[in-house]
């Protein structure tokens, strides 16, 4: 028989134990508004505004459009015009500009035999720029750009792009990464301090004296897990507060519903890192068993790298790892206004994923000390 | 008959090749003090360990308040007290939260929580310290708030792994005081030390060592059948007197203290004071007297076997 009574004392001495731990708590609130500052400001994959220089060897109106086109996108600012691609060439020479536009005097007939309009002269030793400029070629050109949504692009667009830009016109990443960051901070504070909930008993020698007395094992980890689903839910409403607030992240979805879909994960977060803590015998054992866990969820989970483009066998870890459906669930919800019953595969998965790892955890948690 | 409220039969523990507990049996009687006295390392918190079922034994019956452990060892929670070697509450609670807590794990609520926890916070002298952070308390302050938690159930039988290795000997004397009187009110109590003076207040006592129990009986008892006779020499230069002593084959062991140097002769030897001194010419003039046997010479001359 399981006792409500041994498992609301155990969670009433966590709250309190919690509640004096100034660090830990300072870690609620801390982790999710720093990670958010990081990674909204700091850690900009979108390069914007690098200077470049402009060789217009064309001077007609295609010309024009393209270098139009061009500026439209933010990516680059052109700081510096030169008659002559070799004059251009020695300014990327002395790090004036760090590429040179070239637009060729043939431009219409280019255009009319589908080839490549003009020519980018990119300083390669910085990847990230030499990757910002290469993005532009796809760049979906036309040469009425007022019915640019009616499609009559002329040049083969990528139609990822195009997508990208349906919902987040001006490719800003912090619309992506703002749920995405959700998901990433809620690993990372739920999956750690429920793996160190037990070993730390463990540690101080709590442990031995509890094992002694009557709480069940299932009773012990429901106990564990509850107060820090609230911590998880503030965490959720700090997180998309200041997304809202700081980077404009709009929030489409009903606000029940992202709470429910929050709530699974953070459910599923703890319940694994219930399981680490069965199996780690210290507390550093515990945080190096979370890394382990948490360096999938941000690399593979769809955080950093779109999981279309990731190779098969990595799609399978990803699939394992709650981070990835949750990843799906609060982007759905939040960006594109999905309904959670539409997510109902990932949903169920969290749900499952949970009970699973409650009952393998008490089932690891044997009350001997063998 | 006494009722027996533990027994064990042919108990052994094994951890990889080590024999931590070597086939020990085991009989505590109801109200008894029972005490495990040994080295470090002997084999006593395993054997309590495995008592009360936080260990399986490798082989071996073991019956505890007539339940079989490891398996009935849920039922036996509820009915014993435990009290770890360190110190396992929580630190970062204030004493009253700690009893509290223990209280409402075994089963307390309201009215009967709040009238046990203050019954046991005065029998354990906690009143000055109840909102106090255990953190920050003595050691004979922990102590005395880890009897009382273990306590807090009112147990019918108390297993104490050396409950005083972190406390003065004032607060060791009190806390014996309190364990006369749970030993009164029929607890029955199972304790481990490596203190003499300890062992002494036992009502039965079994001597450890390597995992085996070298004797067992009341700590007078242990001493009469000790089968050494104790002379005290008081002399000078001492120290080579006694690598001479040991040297010989009738002396059981010699141990210096202070001035006089403590010598075991063997029960053989009917008149020792008169055989050392004529084995000895240098003890001519040197005081020697015959004394009392303590239970340190128990200790010493059970123990030796397995070191020669």
């Amino acid at each position: 028989m399981i006792s409500f009574a041994r498992i609301r004392a155990v969670m009433f001495k966590e709250v309190k134990q919690l509640a004096r731990d100034r660090l830990t708590f300072a870690m609620i609130v801390m982790i999710p508004l720093i990670q958010l500052t990081l990674f909204g400001y700091a850690i900009n994959t979108d390069v914007r505004h690098i200077p470049v220089a402009l060789v217009d060897q064309s001077h007609n109106q295609t010309g024009r459009l393209l270098l139009e086109t061009v500026r439209a996108t933010q990516i680059v600012n052109f700081t510096k015009t030169f008659d002559t691609p070799e004059a251009a060439k020695a300014a990327i020479g002395t790090g004036e500009v760090r590429a040179v536009l070239v637009i060729p005097h043939d431009i219409n007939q280019r255009l009319a035999q589908q080839r490549a309009l003009a020519h980018w002269l990119v300083d390669g030793t910085d990847s990230v720029i030499g990757g910002a400029i290469s993005g532009l070629q796809n760049m979906p050109f036309t040469l009425d750009p007022k019915s640019a949504n009616a499609g009559q692009t002329l040049l083969d667009a990528n139609n990822t792009f195009e997508v990208a830009l349906y919902y987040n016109p001006s490719r800003r990443t912090a619309v992506n990464i703002v749920p995405g960051l959700l998901a990433v901070i809620l690993s990372m504070t739920m999956v750690l301090f429920t793996s160190i909930a037990i070993v730390r008993e463990r540690e101080r020698g709590n442990l031995e004296l509890l094992i002694t007395t009557p709480v069940r094992p299932l009773e012990l980890m429901i106990a564990k897990i509850v107060p820090y689903i609230f911590v998880g839910l503030i965490q959720v409403v700090i997180v998309l507060g200041l997304g809202y607030l700081m980077f404009d992240v709009p929030i489409h979805g009903k606000p029940h519903e992202i709470l429910l879909g929050s709530l699974l994960f953070i459910s599923a977060s703890l319940a694994l890192g219930l399981l680490i803590s069965t199996l780690a015998r210290s507390q550093l054992q515990a945080m190096q068993m979370t890394l382990f866990v948490l360096l999938p969820s941000i690399l593979l989970s769809g955080f950093m790298f779109p999981y279309e483009g990731m190779p098969v066998a990595a799609q399978w870890i990803a699939e394992a790892l709650p981070a990835t459906h949750f990843m799906r669930i609060i982007r759905g919800l939040v960006l594109r206004s999905a309904e959670l019953s539409s997510l109902w595969q990932d949903s169920l998965w969290l749900g499952a994923f949970t009970l699973f790892g409650v009952f393998f955890a008490a089932r690891r948690f044997t009350k001997t000390l063998d | 008959m006494t009722e027996l409220v533990i027994q064990a039969h042919n108990l052994s523990k094994q951890f990889g090749t080590l024999k931590a507990v070597d086939n020990i049996s085991l009989k505590v009687e109801k109200g008894n003090i029972y005490g495990f006295l040994g080295p470090n390392g002997c084999g006593k918190s395993t054997t309590i360990r495995v008592l009360t079922g936080l260990l399986t034994p490798t082989t071996g019956q073991v019956e505890v308040l007539g339940l079989a452990i490891p398996r009935q060892a849920d039922a036996l929670r509820l009915r014993i007290g435990y009290m770890t070697q360190k110190f396992s509450l929580y630190e970062d609670l204030t004493v009253e939260e700690n009893l509290f807590f223990m209280g409402q794990i075994y089963g307390l609520a309201g009215i009967e929580l709040k009238a046990r926890c203050l019954e046991q916070i005065d029998t354990y002298g906690l009143h000055a310290l109840q909102k106090q952070m255990v953190g920050g308390m003595s050691g004979g302050e922990k102590q005395r708030l880890s009897l009382a938690c273990a306590t807090i159930n009112k147990p019918e039988l108390l297993f104490l792994d050396e409950p005083t290795s972190a406390v003065d000997p004032e607060n060791r004397r009190d806390f014996w005081e309190k364990l006369f009187d749970l030993s009164e009110q029929g607890t029955t109590i199972l304790v481990t030390t490596h203190y003499m003076d300890e062992a002494e207040r036992c009502h039965r006592l079994a001597i450890m060592e390597s995992g085996a129990i070298r004797a067992d009986g009341s700590p007078d008892e242990l001493m009469q059948k000790m089968g050494v006779n104790i002379v005290e020499v008081k002399t000078s230069g001492l120290r080579s007197l006694k690598s001479k002593l040991i040297a010989n084959e009738q002396v059981r062991s010699a141990a210096q203290l202070g001035v006089r140097l403590r010598v075991l002769v063997y029960e053989q030897i009917p008149n020792p004071i008169d055989w050392l001194k004529s084995q000895y010419p240098e003890l001519h003039n040197a005081e020697l007297t015959q004394a009392r046997p303590t239970l340190e010479d128990v200790f010493v001359s059970v123990t030796g076997a397995s070191r020669e």
